[in-house]
């Protein structure tokens, strides 16, 4: 597959929005499939049309029946939607049940909208290994909106942040007292905070107490452009979604309106796509047992005329001049 | 216990068949073997399932029938066959009466399980049978 002709076939039919051609490329970069990465390479750089949406939260939370209101009303807006919903792999056999678009059943049959479940094969941070390429693949066929679910997530999955332009944090009622709230982790990565299942008699407790602590951060930090407004949801009956939408046209709107915070956000999310491209590369190139490489190391090692960690940095050296 | 190893299925009711414990529970066999599983639940038609397999780039497709939707079932069969699906087999579980079998075998169903079939059973078919992409090697 890595001969240009193919590599420019399919580009071609991916950006022209070949949905069959968008999913089974996002099944050869699942599979770590070869010449995927000339393939990447042309779409990345036709890319960026795309506003790539993360929802994150517990899990039953209604992550999924939030997304799939949402779709409804970007689909009146006339704008074509992309979904990518990771759930968890099995720590056992490695198999999962991919639930999520099970929610989204309105949706089928809609030419402007494309659901593709993943599995999180063993990653850690809510997502999937395969997410980040296939965010490459969705955003230049191009879609309008990509919608990016996590898996249910506790306190610590915070990767959503480092592909999505933008993160809508769903909460459930009852998560708990202040301090929870306060805590660093998930609770920081929201830029829209939404209790859904509003209907709870302790929904409009959390709500109050998630605002009183962004009004806290507020006041710690006056420089921030952005304060994530507080919301309440009933996504199972279409409540409160349009008000969600209206923060994220608006957060946008912010990032517009103020160049060094979209910058900033920019910055971190190329530090992190290309610092993790590298790793991998370099893990890849560490594994390859590639005889020369791995005596040049370890004799200075075994004799103890050198130390690993002055290796270490001869090598990066290399890397970074 | 990874017979599956990645492989990625669709388990399905279709039209009005609201008998979810069959599927749910293959659902789950075929997760504790290895396969990735898209579950689309139930009031799901024939073109709703070709959709689903398309965007999901699945390798099989397993449609749970306890209410006698076998029209739809062969509806599916050539909605599979039209949309250039006929490498991602199609089986079918459920109390499944044997005359009805014989038709839908004929319209290309690939496998019925009938109720008393064994999790192995269903597993080692799948994982011999699955349509074995690009991607997989």
């Amino acid at each position: 597959m890595a001969d240009p002709h193919s590599t420019d076939r399919l580009v071609a039919e991916v950006t022209s929005g070949n949905v069959r051609a968008g999913a089974r490329l996002i099944s050869r970069i699942e599979h770590a499939g070869e010449g995927i990465v000339p393939v990447l390479q042309s779409l990345y750089r036709v890319g960026g049309r795309s506003r790539i949406i993360g929802v994150t939260g517990p899990p039953g939370a209604g992550k999924s029946t939030l997304i799939d209101k949402l779709i409804g009303h970007w689909r009146k807006r006339g704008l074509r939607v992309a979904v990518l919903a990771v759930d968890p792999s099995s720590p056992f056999s490695g198999g999962a049940l991919l639930g999520d678009r099970l929610r989204m059943t309105a949706h089928s049959g809609d030419d402007g909208v494309f659901i593709r479940s993943m599995a999180s094969r063993g990653r850690t941070g809510g997502l999937a290994a395969a997410a980040r390429d296939a965010l490459v693949v969705l955003d230049a066929m191009p879609w309008d909106v990509v919608l990016l679910e996590t898996v249910g997530v506790g306190q610590n999955e915070t990767e959503v942040m480092r592909h999505a332009s933008v993160v809508v944090l769903v909460q459930t009622p009852m998560g708990g007292d202040d301090v929870q709230a306060a805590k660093a982790g998930i609770m920081e990565i929201g830029d829209v905070l939404v209790v859904n299942k509003a209907d709870h008699p302790d929904a409009d407790r959390t709500a109050r107490m998630l605002r009183d602590v962004v009004a806290r951060s507020r006041r710690l930090h006056p420089d921030r452009v952005w304060a994530p407004p507080v919301l309440k949801s009933q996504a199972s009956r279409n409540e409160g979604v349009v008000e969600v939408t209206e923060q994220i046209d608006r957060f946008f709107a912010v990032l517009g309106a103020n160049p060094e915070f979209a910058k900033s956000r920019q910055r971190e999310r190329a530090r992190h796509r290309v610092g993790q491209i590298l790793r991998e590369l370099l893990d890849r190139h560490l594994d390859s047992g590639d005889g020369a490489w791995l005596d040049e190391m370890s004799e200075p090692l075994l004799s103890r005329t050198a130390d690993p960690y002055s290796v270490a940095e001869e090598l990066l050296s290399r890397v970074v001049a | 216990m990874n017979k599956g190893n990645g492989l990625k299925v669709i388990v399905s009711m279709i039209g009005l068949d609201g008998h979810t414990t069959g599927g749910e529970v293959v659902s789950m066999i075929l997760r504790d073997a290895g396969f990735e599983v898209v579950y689309l639940g139930v009031n799901q038609t024939p073109e709703m399932i070709v959709d689903a397999a398309i965007q999901e780039d699945v390798d099989a497709i397993g449609i749970s029938s306890h209410a006698s939707n076998y029209p739809q079932i062969e509806r599916l069969m050539q909605l599979m066959k039209e949309r250039e699906l006929d490498d991602v087999p199609v089986i079918c579980g459920g109390n499944i009466p044997p005359q009805q079998i014989e038709r839908l075998l004929a319209s290309g169903v690939a496998r019925i399980f009938t109720p008393g079939s064994g999790a192995d059973e269903i597993v080692d078919y799948l994982a011999a049978n699955a349509r074995k992409s690009q991607a997989h090697g």
